[in-house]
């Protein structure tokens, strides 16, 4: 086995079991904090597939921005330990189909993934290169007006989220 | 076993079924929300896959780019209406959380 298969294990593997902590754990800080290594194993993921920009922009923003809203929004909500899963005799029903439902999903997904014959154009050999150059370029031209819409629905989504979340 | 784009599809696969179920099945409002910052992440693995085996190079970089812009912007709100939520209910369960105004 080569390097990369071992790190497209290792990352893998955290990703998989971290994601797993955050939705099964009962403790809410776990699974905030479960996160970050789950984002962290996904910014891994996406160097291994030669996307430098995106994995520090995922670094950047995902942990460094949208992880700690998230803290905060737990440690100013939440008591810490409580049990998330719906109780009781119905609630187990629904838990249960659930769970069924979203293994069935991935179990035919896998499956799917498995067996397409993609038609793969791209050369998974060559050599990787930066790709920053070509990703603002592409920003500021092809892609310019979805920018700038982007950069508008951000300062609406600052305003909007200051003036939801004030105190009355 | 050989690292290729079936490997990255069944990753994403995963981490997407994992954050459906903490959507569907969680009552913590907060966990929803990173329920679904999984599911946009394994969406993102997909464009990042496809864009490397796909031939698809730049533009998928690209998609991705925006869709990091709609969850942060997305996950800004969401947590201002929880914060919101929270100063009227008490509580974040949002299964008895059904009234927009008193």
């Amino acid at each position: 086995m080569d390097i990369i298969s071992i790190l497209f294990l290792v990352f893998a593997a955290v990703v998989i079991g971290s994601a797993g902590v955050v939705v099964f754990s009962k403790n809410i800080m776990f699974s905030a904090f479960a996160l970050l290594f789950t984002l962290f194993g996904i910014a891994g993921l996406y160097v291994l597939l030669n996307a430098d920009f995106i994995a520090i922009t995922q670094i950047m923003i995902y942990i460094g921005g949208i992880l700690v809203l998230i803290i905060f929004g737990v440690m100013l909500t939440t008591k810490i330990t409580q049990i998330e899963f719906r109780g009781g005799l119905s609630g187990k029903i629904q838990l249960g189909t659930a769970g069924l439902a979203t293994a069935l999903l991935a179990f035919t997904l896998v499956t799917v993934f498995m067996k397409s014959n993609w038609l793969l154009k791209g050369d998974p050999n060559k050599v990787a290169e930066t790709t920053v150059n070509s990703i603002g370029t592409m920003l500021l031209s092809e892609y310019l007006i979805q920018f700038e819409i982007a950069s508008v629905l951000l300062l609406v989504a600052i305003i909007g989220a200051t003036f939801i979340a004030r105190r009355k | 076993m050989t690292i290729g784009l079936t490997s990255y599809l069944i990753v994403s696969a995963l981490l997407f079924c994992l954050g459906l179920f903490a959507v569907v099945t969680r009552k913590n409002a907060i966990l929803v929300l990173m329920g679904l910052e999984l599911i946009l992440n394994a969406a993102n693995i997909n464009f990042i896959a496809f864009a490397k085996y796909g031939g698809f190079n730049i533009e998928g970089h690209v998609a991705v780019i925006f869709v990091i812009i709609l969850a942060a912007a997305e996950a800004a709100v969401a947590l201002a209406i929880v914060l919101n939520i929270y100063q009227n209910y008490r509580h974040l369960n949002v299964d008895e959380i059904n009234k927009l105004k008193n």
